[in-house]
């Protein structure tokens, strides 16, 4: 076998997560087989509606953008053992604040306003997000509980903030913020497409997280906390100030991706803005592995399913929803990893079957 | 490898930790299987595939975890899984609390079936273990570090009861690290060492100091070489201190003590006698309700941990995977746990990855730390080195105090020695040190003063010539 040529990071950090996207893809088309339809020209037309032509691959990479802000966000809360399923209101809270900031200012040269509304932004998520750590560490409140209430607290407060008027856009037929002013929007990189600035700001983002977590003193204290908090909290760390400060970070990560996405795309916020990224987003950050680099294939994996979904459901009728199983699939397969490495014929670590047989005892005993 | 069990012995297992003494009885009480290698079991060829097996065939296990449940009475904890019923699914209590009182009797263990079993003891607990083994028909029975939570009291109890199984016919397995046990207990030893048999003996024919050697493959310092010590200034001063646990129960009950610089204090007592409350105390992790803890004569009772580990206290704490390292960083990052953002280790914000190696390769070469590079893994070395680590990073800063709780825990013979010499050596060099231990022995050996503790309160200090292992023993146990 390959894999047993391969050193072991690679088998864990390459060949797991491309096995369990493969495996994915094979399950989604057995149940697009099972729906009456041709799994292989479905998912024929899911990749060239990803890639074929220069619009095409553009628009993935437009997709990708919010996917790598979000899955580096999620993967540094990974890093510190923080579960956060609140990149989704973290991503409405950074588009309200980063809009209200980009319409409101005015005449500003661009390379001024894009700072203040991406900071905007940043604060934004970094605040929602904290609200979260803080209540952690204060009462011991699990943070997949906060997040996911502060999902509906977010959705509702821009919902009442644009719908309800006091950021609702004056003469406009369906309710929106108004147009952010003209220097704070993102050049597009790409002419005839899309494509804007915002990719580049992401890529950059990836070696930033990857040193703000492995080489300065606050990943240090992140990973500390994150693996062993017991441990952090006896050598003198305060864990409460770190989980709220990898909360935060996290949550401006997310904040960034929401606003990133008004400057570069939209121009103005809906209140459906958000579309699902912040929920897809926990997939590409188990994918990656919560290592920041392996955030960018994933979510450009991401990016291509969302953006192939449409055109597989124009051509073949097979419901773009389809994506939502492959992703689901992903998922699963990447976070039981014992199935894909028992398809690729790997030993699972002895470590593993020790515990298995620890467990057996408890049981039986 | 090869161990032949007689019936109507008893059979010592011995060797250091990861010898392979527990993996080899999982497998013959079906726990883990075997890669190779065939079991006979009363000269029949037997095939045993999980714990069931090995008890219909008459093999009980004593395991050094319990596995009890403590809400439970005595008698509901042995027929668990095995009840015995009356009619329409009833349990019939009276019955098996008489079959379960002859069985005590008889092997003259003493227990009340109607007590619940988290009022008991630890000695009386095990006791219940030995019972539910004999209950499900164990005729051998393999018993797993037995003596490790007991007092000597508890342990002498126990080594009658071992003797009197025997007496009746059954053949018994006892699997230690202690030297001491094996030559009063034992009728057969064998000596494991990396997963094979290295030796075998009779206790009479044998000597502690040669099965020591057997063990570990070299000759090894039974006793530690110490002078008398010297100590000077008061570094350490508790004050009437008061701790509760985490159910608000007073664990650490008005306890007073000092160290003085130059000097080891021993704090015996068997463990969950507030040891463990009173150290989290003293580092800031576990609130005093009244009372004071003095450094060098700074009250330090509402400091925090970081703070007061920058004034000179330092902590090898009792469970070091728990609280002493990262298991998952490289040893580099495990040497600067409490340091990490301080010069040189970082500068600003950024990390000095250089210096930290640096640092680790000097401290890995001054404390012996076997490992391949500093990058390596903490979790990826042996229980002795990974206690190296501990210990060269909190003697690295060169502190006033340091408190040891059990040191030595689940430590090979090598790194006992080593941990032990550091301990006095430092002490020579003007530490002073706090040495808590279940380990009767461990503080015997160590302690220039030692501290009795019995549920929360000092019951003891003794000193020099007072200082009596049968007296410290009963007090340990709270009769004096």
């Amino acid at each position: 076998m390959i894999s047993r040529r391969l050193p072991p990071w690679a088998v864990n950090a390459v060949l797991v997560p491309l096995a369990s996207v493969l495996c994915g893809f094979v399950v989604a088309g057995v149940v697009i087989a099972v729906t009456g339809s041709d799994p292989f020209q479905a998912l024929t037309a899911l990749f060239q509606g990803a890639f074929t032509n220069h619009e095409a691959f553009a628009e993935t990479l437009v997709a990708s953008i919010p996917y790598i802000f979000l899955g580096l966000g999620l993967a540094l809360g990974f890093k510190a053992g923080l579960f956060n399923i609140g990149a989704e209101g973290q991503f409405y809270i950074g588009g309200l604040a980063g809009v209200f900031v980009a319409y409101s200012i005015h005449g500003l040269p661009g390379l001024i306003e894009i700072p203040l509304a991406i900071l905007a932004g940043m604060l934004g998520g970094f605040v929602w997000s904290g609200l979260a750590g803080a209540l952690k560490a204060r009462f011991g409140a699990h943070e997949v509980i906060t997040t996911i209430m502060l999902n509906y607290t977010a959705f509702l407060l821009a919902n009442y903030l644009i719908d309800g008027g006091l950021m609702l856009a004056k003469n406009v037929s369906t309710p929106r913020t108004p147009e952010i002013d003209a220097n704070a929007q993102l050049p597009i990189i790409i002419p005839g497409t899309r494509l804007h600035f915002g990719l580049i700001l992401a890529v950059l983002a990836v070696p930033v997280v990857w040193f703000l977590i492995e080489r300065t003193t606050i990943g240090f204290q992140l990973r500390s906390v994150g693996f062993n908090p017991t441990a952090a909290r006896a050598n003198g760390m305060s864990v409460g100030r770190t989980l709220v400060l990898s909360m935060g970070i996290s949550g401006a990560l997310a904040g960034t991706a929401g606003i990133v996405q008004i400057l570069g795309l939209s121009h103005h916020m809906t209140d459906t803005v958000a579309a699902g990224y912040g929920f897809d987003a926990i997939a590409v950050a188990l994918l990656a592995r919560s290592n920041p680099w392996g955030v960018l294939p994933a979510a450009f994996l991401f990016g291509a399913l969302r953006n192939g979904a449409s055109f597989m459901q124009l051509e073949t009728q097979v419901s773009a929803d389809l994506v939502s199983i492959v992703q689901a699939m992903v998922i699963i397969f990447v976070a039981a990893p014992i199935i894909v490495r028992w398809l690729l014929r790997l030993r699972a670590q002895p470590v593993q079957e020790l515990q298995l047989a620890e467990r057996d005892e408890a049981t039986v005993v | 490898m090869d161990l032949v069990v007689d019936w109507g012995r008893v059979h010592a297992l011995l060797g250091e930790n990861g010898a392979g003494k527990s993996t080899l009885m999982n497998v013959v009480y079906g726990m883990v299987t075997s890669d190779a290698g065939e079991i006979e079991f009363d000269g029949r060829l037997v095939h045993i595939t999980g714990p069931q097996d090995a008890i219909k065939l008459g093999i009980g296990m004593v395991h050094q975890h319990f596995m009890l449940i403590p809400r439970l009475s005595v008698v509901e904890n042995i027929m668990l899984g095995h009840e015995i019923v009356r009619g329409a699914g009833v349990i019939d209590m009276d019955k098996a609390a008489g079959i379960i009182g002859n069985l005590s009797a008889r092997y003259g263990l003493q227990v009340d079936p109607r007590a619940r079993v988290g009022d008991l003891t630890v000695g009386l607990q095990q006791r219940v273990e030995i019972v539910k083994a004999l209950y499900r028909g164990a005729r051998v029975l393999i018993l797993d570090e037995p003596t490790a939570a007991l007092t000597p009291q508890e342990t002498e109890g126990l080594f009658d009861v071992v003797r009197g199984l025997v007496r009746e016919g059954a053949a018994v397995i006892f699997i230690t690290h202690k030297l001491g046990e094996v030559m009063a207990v034992a009728d057969q030893i064998t000596v494991m060492r990396r997963g094979k048999v290295v030796g075998t003996a009779v206790p009479k024919d044998t000597t502690p100091a040669e099965l020591a050697q057997m063990m570990v493959g070299r000759p090894v310092l039974l006793r530690v070489a110490k002078g008398p010590a010297h100590p000077t200034k008061t570094v350490l001063e508790l004050d009437k201190l008061v701790v509760q646990d985490d159910r608000r129960h007073t664990v650490v009950d008005g306890v007073s003590l000092t160290v003085r610089s130059g000097e080891i204090v021993g704090i015996a007592g068997v463990e969950g006698n507030g040891q463990n409350e009173m150290v989290e105390a003293m580092m800031g992790l576990r609130p005093a309700r009244a009372g004071r803890v003095m450094l060098s004569g700074r009250d330090i009772t509402r400091r925090p941990t970081r703070w007061r580990l920058r004034s000179g206290l330092s902590e090898v704490p009792a469970d070091r995977h728990r609280m002493g390292l990262i298991l998952e960083f490289p040893i580099y990052d495990n040497l600067v746990l409490s340091d990490y953002d301080e010069r040189p280790y970082a500068n600003g914000l950024v990390r000095r990855l250089g210096v930290l190696r640096e640092h680790a390769r000097k401290l890995m070469k001054a404390f012996d730390i076997r490992a391949q590079a500093p990058e390596q893994p903490v979790g990826s070395l042996s229980g002795g080195n990974q206690q190296k680590v501990v210990l060269a990073r909190e003697l690295g800063t060169r502190p006033q105090l340091l408190i040891a709780s059990q040191p030595t825990r689940g430590l090979d013979v090598g790194s006992i020695e080593f941990v032990h010499s550091r301990l006095v050596t430092q002490r020579d060099e003007g530490l002073a040190v706090l040495l808590v231990s279940s380990e009767l022995d461990e503080v015997l050996s160590l302690a220039d003063r030692v501290a009795v503790i019995y549920r929360g309160k000092i019951v003891a200090e003794l000193e020099g010539e007072a200082i009596d292992r049968e007296r410290i023993g009963l007090l340990m146990a709270g009769a004096a």
